[in-house]
């Protein structure tokens, strides 16, 4: 109401301001448009520059470049392998913990949560998301790794020694609280905002008719979940967690905290490995020559990646949401 | 619905009305409702966990010196971070006033001009893109961009990196703000005879002001903790900068990374005090900029 009486109250301005130059108008359109250019371009140019950059290791390595696990700065020999498994490893297990927390959350928000209670609760799991990586990286270091050392991997390393895949795969050598699973533990502290809030928000748009006919024939909540919500909300919560899957694979600094930076492929989920990411932060201020082109490969793999997830969940969402 | 769901939440044992419900499908349904409630308390757990160890750890390191004095050397007593907060604050006013005008203008783009373009749906898809792109891209980008080209690391490329990571949060949220303004608010204006750039600026701009604003806010929030993308472009030195931004710039995030890791007592308190202060500020913009929103009323 108020914008429609400023303007009436405009036409009565005196006759000088009342006119804008066409030049003005003719500037603004251009201003915006070609504003809007400037995202398109820093797309491309990142792009670009990792092509460039990277260009270099991915012809003197090839295809080995990927499948190589080498990462040896005194002979020059650079492999990704290590780095991508490590980002991959390390984000399947954040998905697996994180994906089930933020629809429960997501279910708790718009199903059984009180009114009163909504709005606090939403915003103190979007303030997760606030916080910054590098606060989750001193925390996962310093307060977590030690518990989860001591109370999770010392325990399980002594019960699972000597079993045949167990073993392995949860047997900690130095039991530190670092590695691979801390890492995909805090990563999945920090997607579960994203994918929560996102299916709250999808979850809301489904019509409450729809939920209201299912109680009406004397549905349970969980029936009303499993056959009526999920159902119809089932792709753009699988877009969700795509982007959930996207910020876990370019997250760096809480990752460079806790995973350890080793450069060892080991089957062991408590073994310090490295990420894409992590790599790039440890290593490139101080690479040069064929290092550098490695890590801008490295760089490369990683956009090329979370952009083909990043497309896929904003197809998914976008199915279901529409402005 | 409201009073279905004020049902299903009273009975704490089976209401009379359960009496033919099946066994199971009233142990799936309290199982559902006790782990979704208890998957929300473990979020909210979280949140308070990682502030609690801030404030445990960080009190203790805070004084006076801390805002006065510069950063330590290696194996230096005492010494504040009273640099690094002030270089902070100008990589972020930096980053956010290269964004705020693309950001706000490119948003106007989506959301006016380009309505329904071609044009329009690529560049709102490139943006989400940009929106979740790992940050340690767009330090490298930047690194490759203007570090290398000016011969060295600098406060400017540190702002760009910034604003990089700024724009796609403006963009997105000046285009959904606008969009939630009528059509019949610009009518009314190009019927009196207004330009399209007057109907956007004096109504569009007007009626959303409050959203765009947050908008800003959210985007410097964001920003003001980034650390992946400052590592190659401001990188952090212990001095105070130089005023042309030329050099190495010091900044609370590179300080914080730093100086956590390092095998100094003094580091390592200073660290503290800084990730309280940045955490902080960061969930009082936060706050702030929610609270702008609900008092406008806009959603």
């Amino acid at each position: 109401m108020a914008v429609v009486s400023d303007k009436v109250n405009l036409s009565s301005m005196p006759a000088v301001r009342r006119r804008t130059s066409p030049a003005f108008d003719q500037g603004f359109r251009w201003a915006s448009y070609g504003s809007a250019l400037i995202v398109l371009s820093v797309l491309a140019g990142i792009i670009g520059t990792m092509m460039y950059g990277g260009w270099p290791a991915f012809r003197e390595f090839g295809f080995g470049f990927i499948t190589s696990s080498a990462w040896n700065v005194g002979k020059d020999q650079y492999g990704a392998w290590v780095a991508i498994a490590g980002t991959l490893t390390s984000a399947l297990i954040a998905l697996v913990i994180g994906v089930p927390i933020s629809l429960g959350i997501a279910i708790f928000l718009t199903q059984l949560c009180p009114p009163w209670l909504r709005r606090p609760v939403s915003t103190v799991i979007e303030l997760l998301a606030a916080v910054p990586s590098i606060i989750y990286g001193m925390w996962g270091l310093f307060v977590f790794a030690p518990l989860f050392a001591k109370y999770v991997q010392m325990p399980l390393t002594s019960i699972v020694e000597g079993m045949p895949i167990l073993g392995t795969v949860l047997y900690a050598r130095v039991p530190s609280g670092v590695g691979m699973m801390t890492a995909g533990i805090i990563l999945a502290i920090m997607i579960i905002p994203f994918i929560a809030s996102i299916t709250r928000d999808i979850l809301d748009q489904i019509p409450t008719v729809l939920r209201e006919s299912a109680y009406g024939i004397g549905c349970t909540t969980w029936e009303v979940v499993r056959h009526v919500l999920l159902p119809q909300a089932g792709v753009s919560i699988i877009g969700a967690v795509m982007l959930g899957l996207g910020r876990a694979l370019g997250e760096t600094m809480a990752v460079t905290f806790v995973i350890g930076n080793a450069n060892r492929l080991s089957l062991s989920l408590f073994d310090p490995s490295s990420t894409i990411a992590s790599r790039i932060a440890n290593e490139f201020n101080e690479a040069s020559g064929m290092q550098m082109n490695a890590l801008l490969a490295l760089g490369c793999i990683l956009f090329v990646v979370t952009f083909i997830v990043l497309a896929l969940a904003r197809l998914l969402i976008a199915r279901v949401k529409t402005h | 619905m409201d009073t279905v769901a004020a049902y299903n939440h009273s009975g704490a044992a089976t209401p009379p009305s359960w009496g033919r419900v099946r066994r199971s499908r009233y142990v799936a349904d309290r199982a559902l409702k006790i782990i979704c409630t208890l998957f929300t308390a473990l979020g909210a757990f979280a949140l308070g966990w990682i502030l609690l160890m801030l404030l445990v750890e960080g009190i203790g390191g805070l004084s006076p010196a801390v805002f006065t004095e510069t950063t330590p050397g290696p194996g230096t007593e005492g010494g504040g971070i009273a640099n690094a907060i002030v270089g902070s604050l100008i990589l972020t006013v930096l980053g956010i006033l290269v964004a705020t005008p693309i950001g706000v203008l490119a948003g106007t783009y989506l959301a006016e001009y380009g309505k329904g373009s071609k044009l329009a749906a690529v560049i709102r898809f490139v943006n989400d893109i940009l929106l979740a792109a790992p940050s340690i891209l767009i330090g490298l980008f930047v690194y490759m961009l203007m570090v290398e080209p000016m011969g060295g690391y600098s406060g400017w490329a540190g702002g760009v990196a910034l604003a990089i990571i700024a724009v796609p949060v403006i963009v997105r949220s000046t285009e959904d703000m606008l969009r939630l303004v009528p059509g019949s608010l610009r009518e009314a204006g190009a019927a009196l005879g207004a330009p399209m750039s007057t109907v956007i600026v004096k109504i569009s701009w007007k009626a959303a002001r409050a959203g765009m604003v947050t908008g800003v806010i959210l985007a410097t929030a964001r920003i003001a903790g980034e650390t992946a993308p400052l590592l190659f472009t401001a990188l952090n030195n212990s001095f105070w900068f130089s005023p042309n931004l030329m050099g190495g710039v010091s900044n609370l995030p590179v300080t914080i990374y730093q100086f956590a890791l390092a095998p100094y007592q003094n580091w390592r308190e200073l660290a503290w005090a800084g990730a309280l202060i940045i955490t902080l500020s960061i969930l009082a913009l936060s706050i702030v900029a929610r609270l702008l929103l609900k008092k406008d009323q806009v959603r």
